[in-house]
């Protein structure tokens, strides 16, 4: 899988899935459903994806509900990676089954704007923008192959098919 | 070789005589329970895709709860989709209306001590007040583990939580609950398994009990657990079901920490917007001006919470400027608390009953909040916009603060009306 590159779109510690995806529109389409995510915290978010599309985060991200629509709303903002210093378990288990990357990495010296390239699988980030380095947390070996196959959905279509 | 409670069920699960914590092991998860919400609606087509051919169907449990009954016709349609695929495939149970998923497992005998219960919502391990191991999984996860009969997980270190010590009058399990997520924090218990244990715990009645587990994934858990014992036997006897395995962990067993709280001193607590973690005993915020006080949920709207509502309302009034919601949390809670006389008290004091479902607990129907008000709820989750506009404000209490506060039209400590 080849290194992602993007700008950083910077949030803080226990960004919920409340706050991701509110469960008000969850009868909505998932694209529907996108034009709402983060409202809670941030009425800009879905201007700011245009210019920002990786999303850098504190602890816990992603905390709350088991809804797989958290992630599929950022990944249909066009996220292409989220860097947090921590993910919640069941987001972190979701992104890889809908395909989102994920890297866990202390991110403070990131800033909002910054040009990176993340590689999901040696879990490296690298900052252009300040010329920095860092070595993050890639994605487990054992479930790397979801990933490589874009989805866990994909992954059982593949194997169904062998 | 030691092994924690956790780590018992995950070996048998996966069919291993020892397990330890940090293992990646392939489990068969007995119980598989998919609600309105993330399930068939998100999944059927590509599970139609995939085969179509669910390994273990009786083992899969249905629930339209969080959309039922329906506000909208969006909501409606999401429980006929539901409603059709769980028919259409010959799924174990398919319930609707009848209550909060959780709840409805317990009552209808879908888990047994030492079971592996798999579940679309993050409470799922509610089941482990009865000794089995309950967790999350996203719904496309849902779909591996209807196809395949099979899920991954990775062994949970555990913590321990002891409370001992008895409760004073004017306190529940949902003070103690608040009190330990506070100290442990929103994120304290990410990845692992959180045991509770210590007298306390052993003299609580299961529908107490429940409240702990249930809340064990607002400390970030992977699952909550109690031993199971002759409570948990008693009640799977009384619905004919009792076929579980009563493991416990042994005695020297690895913990990765030991927490110990005593009740005696425990005060009543409430978790202030908008974390759960943001906990203050109720006397810091009383006389806040309220809008609504809600007493259900999967987390508190079982018997002994509308028993200890009925004890502050009895022969007292609910404020007429606040509405006073009670949502039993399933039709067999509803139907023991009416025998009881405890919906009659409520809504002689001025309670609404509503149907027993996951109702504004989520923001999904009956009684969401509008912009800038506020309620006090013994559900479980205060997020932003958790239980409607995104303006609201929501405080979690036990069932006995929410009623004190009801009569007062303000956040009121419990202790004043006993
Ligand atoms: S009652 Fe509330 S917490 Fe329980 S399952 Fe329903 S929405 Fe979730």
């Amino acid at each position: 899988m080849k290194p992602i590159s993007g700008k950083a779109l910077k949030y803080g510690d226990n960004i919920n899935t409340d706050i991701i995806s509110p469960g008000a529109y969850m009868q909505l389409s998932i694209e529907k459903q996108a034009e709402h995510a983060m409202e809670g915290i941030d009425d800009d978010f879905t201007t700011k994806v245009k210019f920002l599309d990786i999303m850098v985060v504190g602890e816990n991200f992603g905390s709350g509900s088991s809804r797989e629509t958290a992630p599929l709303v950022l990944k249909a903002n066009n996220i292409k990676a989220i860097v947090a210093k921590s993910f919640a378990r069941i987001f972190y288990r979701n992104a890889i089954n809908i395909g989102l990357p994920v890297v866990e990495l202390d991110t403070s010296s990131i800033d909002e704007g910054d040009e990176l390239v993340v590689d999901v699988l040696t879990g490296k980030v690298e900052n252009l923008t300040k010329g920095e380095e860092y070595q993050g947390v890639g994605i487990p070996s054992h479930v790397l192959k979801i990933i490589e196959d874009g989805s866990l959905k994909a992954y059982l279509k593949n194997k169904a098919r062998q | 070789m030691q092994m924690t409670l956790a780590e018992k069920i995950l070996a048998r699960a996966s069919g291993k005589s020892f397990v330890k914590a940090g293992d990646i092991v392939f489990c068969k998860p007995d119980t598989a329970m998919i609600h309105d919400l993330l399930g068939p609606v998100i999944f059927a087509d590509d599970f139609k895709e995939l085969g179509g051919k669910i390994k273990h169907p009786e083992r899969v449990v249905v629930i339209a709860d969080h959309s039922a009954p329906p506000a909208t016709v969006e909501q409606a349609n999401m429980v006929k989709k539901t409603r059709e695929w769980a028919w259409g495939n010959n799924v174990g149970e398919f319930y609707q209306f009848k209550g909060a998923c959780h709840q409805l497992l317990v009552d209808g005998g879908h888990i047994s001590p030492g079971n592996l219960v798999v579940g679309t919502d993050s409470h799922t391990c509610t089941a482990g007040a009865l000794g089995a191991f309950g967790t999350d999984v996203g719904s496309t996860e849902m779909l591996g583990v209807l196809l395949t009969g099979e899920i991954w997980l990775r062994v949970p270190e555990s913590i321990l939580v002891n409370w001992v010590g008895e409760f004073s009058l004017g306190v529940m399990a949902k003070d103690a609950a608040l009190k330990t997520i506070g100290k442990v924090g929103h994120g304290g218990a990410t990845y692992m398994a959180v045991e509770f244990g210590g007298s306390l715990i052993r003299n609580l009645p299961l529908d107490e009990r429940l409240v702990f587990t249930n809340m064990a994934v607002e400390m970030g858990a992977k699952t909550g657990l109690i031993k199971p014992d002759e409570k948990v036997g008693d009640f799977l006897d009384s619905i004919g079901k009792n076929d579980g395995e009563y493991f416990i962990s042994d005695d020297n067993a690895a913990y990765r920490e030991v927490l110990e709280f005593d009740a005696t001193k425990l005060t009543p607590t409430l978790a202030a917007p908008h974390e759960v973690d943001n906990v203050y005993p109720v006397t810091d915020y009383e006389g806040q001006v309220l809008d609504q006080c809600y007493i259900g949920s999967c987390t508190g709207g079982r018997l002994t919470d509308f028993a200890s509502a009925a004890k502050i309302l009895k022969g007292r009034k609910v404020s007429k400027k606040v509405r006073c919601l009670i949502v039993p949390a399933s039709e067999k809670v509803w139907r023991e608390a009416s025998k009881l006389g405890y919906l009659d008290i409520l809504a002689e004091a001025g309670c609404v009953i509503s149907a027993p479902a996951c109702g504004a607990c989520g923001g999904f129907t009956n009684g969401v909040l509008g912009d800038g008000e506020r309620c006090i709820s013994s559900s479980n989750r205060n997020f932003i916009g958790r239980m409607g506009s995104k303006k609201a404000e929501v405080f979690l209490a036990s069932p006995m603060t929410v009623a004190a506060s009801a009569i007062a039209g303000m956040i009121t400590d419990p202790r004043n009306f006993l």
